[in-house]
């Protein structure tokens, strides 16, 4: 997938463009992100990361401007901008009884290359381990192939091996094209999945 | 056959059954009896001024009065609902839900009962409009608070499960409808219920009634029966529009699930 150009300039359009993005809580925030990168976001507690990340897909109230390669949020109907620029919370919720009812297709190869049992499609999802809604949230999102994955906290409840995984998922689905934005509290995962790295403190995002 | 009229010494015998259970407290230490009495001289006074008032207005035969009274009725039912749950939609939503529930269930169901079914001469005539909204009202009160009380519930409580969906690009109404079903199978469980215990665990109350003012056994039961639907009618109307209403309070043109318009 390659992001589109602006034919009168030549110039890549970015896949996401924040601009002057804000509630009551968190902003103004503007930041660009190009197709395949990455942007780690971490800060103290309360920031707003969760705010930043719930303001980009639209969830809470918020003013200014989001655009995705180029066209401007306002103008998509919100399931489709929410389709394309997926949020994945740190406690992900569920809604049916059944792991499997949460998907549209069956994740069966990349259940095991996160680690994941094919039976605990069929498993009740309170029998699930934290750890393993982890994985199932982020399959889960990855299912609708977003343009933008905004990630909170993806791997808190993760061993190492479990974590190196799903970086390396995460990695694949840049180089095709999905732009990144994950909030972290580990500084080593956000150099290791971001190729930026900024601070969010007191409402506002510097770079660290 | 001519009901049989009760006489003030006739309910003053009855009144002794009352007292008897004031000196069962008593004796018994239950500490109900002074709650006994004020009940008790409560339901008097409250029955007998309906009785004055229902005399009045009947004897008036004016429309405008007749509507007066069941609009007064209404908003009584419409305050209960909207204060039964113990969460509150912002801008007195619980009330602008209620009362727009409650219009519409009951105002529909009785204008259709007294223009098609009973047909009094006029439609309006204060003897049949009254009872008959007073009847609906009760059954579309349950109805409405059991509805808005589960979606209200379910929202607080499903919240995580419901912005998942939305962040995955669900859009909000197919989201909700898991909640509005539930609501208004609870809304609707009560008349069911009635349904199912009529004739057989209980006599209900018209049919009762109207025994006793002498009527054939069969033409109550027609009544009863034409009731019961008119009542399945409204509480279903009632169950469905609160869940509706309430549903779309709680989001905007984004969305979104709005629940900081919910407190408590």
């Amino acid at each position: 997938m390659t992001s589109p150009t602006s034919a009168a300039s030549g110039v890549a359009v970015p896949r996401l463009e924040v601009r002057g993005l804000r509630s009551d809580l968190a902003g103004p925030f503007d930041f660009m992100l190009s197709s395949g990168s990455a942007l780690a976001v971490t800060g103290p507690s309360g920031a707003g990361k969760s705010v930043l990340l719930r303001m980009i897909a639209d969830l809470d109230p918020n003013t200014g401007e989001a655009l995705l390669d180029g066209v401007l949020r306002s103008v998509i109907p919100a399931p489709a901008w929410r389709a394309r620029v997926v949020y994945s919370a740190a406690e992900p919720g569920w809604w049916h009884e059944r792991v499997g009812d949460h998907f549209v297709r069956s994740p069966a190869v990349l259940l095991d290359r996160l680690g994941l049992r094919s039976s605990i499609l069929d498993q009740p999802v309170r029998l699930c381990s934290t750890g393993e809604r982890q994985r199932l949230a982020l399959l889960r999102a990855l299912e609708r192939d977003p343009a933008v994955l905004l990630l909170d906290e993806p791997t808190s409840s993760l061993d190492a091996d479990s974590v190196t995984a799903v970086e390396a998922l995460l990695r694949e689905r840049r180089e095709a094209g999905m732009a990144l934005l994950v909030v972290t509290h580990d500084l080593a995962q956000a150099a290791r999945l971001g190729e930026r790295h900024m601070r969010l403190e007191l409402g506002r995002l510097n770079p660290a | 056959m001519t009901p049989i009229l009760l006489t003030p010494s006739d309910l003053a015998l009855a009144a002794l059954l009352l007292v008897a259970d004031g000196v069962l407290s008593i004796i018994l230490g239950l500490g109900l009896h002074k709650r006994l009495a004020v009940a008790g001289a409560r339901m008097v006074v409250q029955l007998l001024l309906v009785g004055y008032v229902l005399r009045l207005v009947f004897a008036s035969g004016h429309p405008a009065i007749t509507l007066l009274l069941i609009m007064v009725m209404a908003l009584v039912a419409t305050r209960e609902i909207g204060a039964r749950p113990r969460a509150r939609l912002a801008r007195f939503g619980n009330y602008a839900i209620a009362g727009t529930a409650v219009a519409v269930s009951t105002g529909l169901t009785a204008v259709l009962a007294l223009t098609t079914a009973i047909r009094p001469q006029p439609w309006w005539d204060p003897h049949y409009a009254i009872p008959l909204a007073g009847i609906i009202l009760g059954s579309v009160l349950n109805a409405a608070s059991l509805s808005l009380d589960s979606v209200l519930r379910g929202v607080m409580l499903e919240r995580p499960g419901i912005e998942a969906q939305l962040a995955l690009g669900v859009p909000y109404a197919h989201a909700m409808r898991p909640l509005m079903r539930e609501a208004a199978r609870v809304g609707l469980l009560p008349v069911v219920n009635q349904m199912t215990a009529a004739g057989v665990i209980t006599l209900p109350g018209i049919m009762t009634g109207q025994i006793l003012a002498g009527l054939d056994p069969v033409e109550a039961v027609k009544y009863q029966i034409l009731l019961m639907f008119l009542l399945a009618g409204s509480s279903g109307l009632a169950a469905v529009l609160v869940a509706g209403l309430t549903v779309r309070r709680l989001t905007d043109p984004r969305q979104r699930l709005r629940l900081d318009r919910l407190h408590g």
